[in-house]
């Protein structure tokens, strides 16, 4: 088994402060591992944008720990996490946000060039990106000239162009119709064949479960149940049956939590 | 072309009628400045005109003497007392004066009299356009300048009319020897200028002192600040900085004109500042973004300044134009204003910091992003 890309140790967040103050993580414990796809699910407030959040050193957890590629993020600044962000870990957003002023190419590009990478070959590595997600021929076009699927392959190629250890897409096919958010997952699939890859992808849709190496159930802040996904079934191993994460028992590895 | 500077041009540019207003902003207030500090300098290169156009190595005035145009008398005694002192080679006698010119169709206007040794030279007229300075030997024989031709109801040379009862023929003609204060200079000879402004024969406004070859200015001046009493010995440079400070200082003038400078400094700040807040605040997503995608703050601030870059390039331009435009139009007004490539450069270093410090209220909204907003958004 390779080692996490991103491994997060007891962690509890608290949002907000005073009396609206809401503990949205109650101990959660998840590894992501290269050459897998995870699939986070769960209800709405349940915490997978929070857990998220913090998996992509956005947000500090309140206490536990959070290793991203081996590194601590304790103590870090939001400098710190930044350069964390930009060296081990590529996003994709459910509303895509790419940058409407710029190219398809430049939108990539600019993963690279974040990193200090402005060289002629990011833009290289920008069209071999988009290329890779088949969009070859759309290097020129604005986002506001692509479907709404092409803009999320854009995004795709964006979180991808860097080669970061973990890719973390919150909701990437729930702007998307089935056709388009199937070849989204298709492309995450594929990335995530790559031992150098781990993928986890936070969604509410069954539809996509069939991608999934392993599911990971989340409620109440809390990890409620974790199984393998259709996709290992798929590769011939045994393991429980079709998630259905609120009736069913889930299969507790090392990572525990059925509280319910 | 570098992506920061392609996402900052795009970003200003994507909003063309907020674009358009900071442009009109940063160009109303450099041509604000502009006007401002080239009258300043103009006002500057006019108020010592006489002094930049008179042959001396020194100047002998009385004690306290604010400006070339201050009418204080001392003895001419002080003339012969120079020319004692070792080092001095000449030492012309100068009598300056405001005289009342009686307009021939009638009525008065004030003439200012600058009268000057013919032979020796001193305070002569220059840029003669007609006429001979040799001429202005011939009794009543003055020297005037064009531009004044109406205000003193003349046609031109051999124009004939009165200063102080005394009967004065136009015999040269210059062009540009114009007065900030707008009252017409007159040429003459030391003695018919003591005629025409009453100052008695034994007194002058300054002496012009030309130091020996070899002698060291400064050393000649100490000796005769040392043995003339009651004056002021003074460099060019020196009575350059006197009148300067008095015209532009001592009567506020000066104040006003960088005052005025410093409200269109201000004033541009404002609107530029305005201007890349809100830009800012409508692309807040994508900064966001670029901070959630790794960005360090550094890069984004480097977004937000070129864009205040690209508005202080493109105002600036636009700015040089309509200021040139305006310094030609005032070229052959009594109080020009003056460009020059020092002043450029100024007003360029001006406009850049202007447009840097505009996006600092920008900077500040841009580093309290939270990454984590780009889920909710």
């Amino acid at each position: 088994m390779t080692a996490p890309v991103i491994e997060a140790v007891d962690i509890v967040k608290f949002l907000g402060a005073g009396a609206g103050q809401v503990q949205a993580l109650r101990g959660v414990s998840l590894a992501l591992r290269g050459g897998e796809l995870t699939l986070l699910m769960g209800p709405s407030g349940s915490g997978k944008t929070t857990l998220l959040s913090i998996l992509g050193c956005m947000l500090t957890p309140t206490r536990g720990t959070v290793r991203v590629d081996g590194q601590s993020t304790e103590g870090a600044g939001p400098e710190q996490l930044a350069k964390l962000r930009r060296e081990h870990v590529g996003f994709i957003f459910q509303s895509y946000h790419l940058f409407p002023t710029l190219t398809a190419a430049d939108n990539v590009r600019l993963a690279l060039d974040v990193r200090g990478d402005n060289s002629a070959r990011a833009k290289a590595r920008a069209q071999e990106a988009l290329a890779m997600v088949g969009l070859a021929h759309k290097i020129n076009a604005y986002p506001l000239e692509l479907s709404g699927g092409e803009q999320q392959r854009v995004a795709v190629a964006r979180a991808i162009v860097g080669k970061p250890a973990a890719i973390l897409a919150d909701e990437p096919t729930a702007a998307l119709d089935s056709e388009n958010g199937i070849a989204i997952m298709k492309l995450l699939a594929g990335v995530a064949k790559d031992p150098a890859h781990g993928v986890l992808v936070v969604a509410h849709d069954p539809r996509i479960l069939r991608f999934a190496d392993r599911v990971v159930h989340i409620e109440d802040g809390r990890i409620t149940g974790e199984q393998r996904g259709d996709a290992q079934l798929k590769k011939g191993e045994p393991d429980c049956a079709v998630p259905d994460h609120v009736h069913k028992e889930p299969r507790v590895e090392n990572h525990e939590r059925v509280e319910k | 072309m570098s992506l920061i500077y392609r996402l900052a041009s795009r970003n200003l540019w994507h909003d063309r009628l907020r674009f358009i207003a900071t442009i009109v902003g940063i160009v109303f207030s450099i041509v604000l400045v502009t006007v401002q500090l080239g009258l300043y300098l103009g006002f500057g290169r006019t108020v010592t005109t006489m002094v930049d156009h008179a042959s001396a190595d020194l100047w002998i005035m009385p004690a306290g003497t604010k400006c070339f145009e201050d009418p204080s008398l001392m003895d001419e005694r002080k003339r012969f007392q120079a020319l004692s002192i070792n080092g001095v080679a000449q030492a012309i006698p100068v009598v300056i004066g405001f005289a009342d010119w009686s307009i021939p169709a009638g009525g008065t206007t004030p003439v200012f009299i600058i009268g000057s040794d013919l032979r020796a030279g001193g305070l002569l007229p220059w840029n003669l356009v007609e006429g001979s300075l040799e001429a202005l030997a011939i009794p009543g024989a003055i020297a005037v300048d064009r531009t004044y031709f109406g205000r003193l109801g003349i046609a031109g040379i051999g124009a004939t009319a009165e200063i102080r009862g005394q009967k004065v023929e136009v015999r040269a003609v210059t062009r540009g020897i114009r007065s900030f204060t707008t009252t017409p200079y007159v040429f003459t000879t030391i003695d018919r200028a003591r005629g025409y402004t009453g100052v008695s024969p034994n007194k002058v406004t300054y002496v012009l002192v030309r130091v020996a070859a070899g002698a060291d200015v400064d050393s000649v001046r100490r000796r005769l600040a040392a043995n003339l009493s009651d004056v002021n010995v003074l460099t060019p440079t020196q009575f350059r900085d006197r009148s300067r400070s008095f015209w532009l200082f001592g009567t506020g003038a000066g104040f006003a004109l960088f005052a005025g400078a410093l409200l269109g400094l201000i004033v541009g700040t404002v609107i530029v500042a305005q201007t890349l807040y809100s830009s800012t605040k409508d692309h807040i997503n994508e900064f966001a973004t670029l901070r959630a995608m790794g960005s360090s703050r550094g890069y984004i601030h480097k977004v937000i300044i070129c864009q205040a870059l690209i508005n202080a390039v493109i105002g600036f331009c636009l700015a040089a134009g309509l200021g040139l435009i305006v310094v030609a139009a005032t070229a052959n007004t009594a109080l020009p204003i003056v460009m020059t490539p020092l002043l450029s450069v100024v007003l360029f270093a001006l406009t850049v910091i202007m447009c840097v410090i505009s996006a600092i209220a920008a900077i500040v909204q841009v580093t309290r992003i939270d990454p984590a907003t780009v889920f909710t958004r």
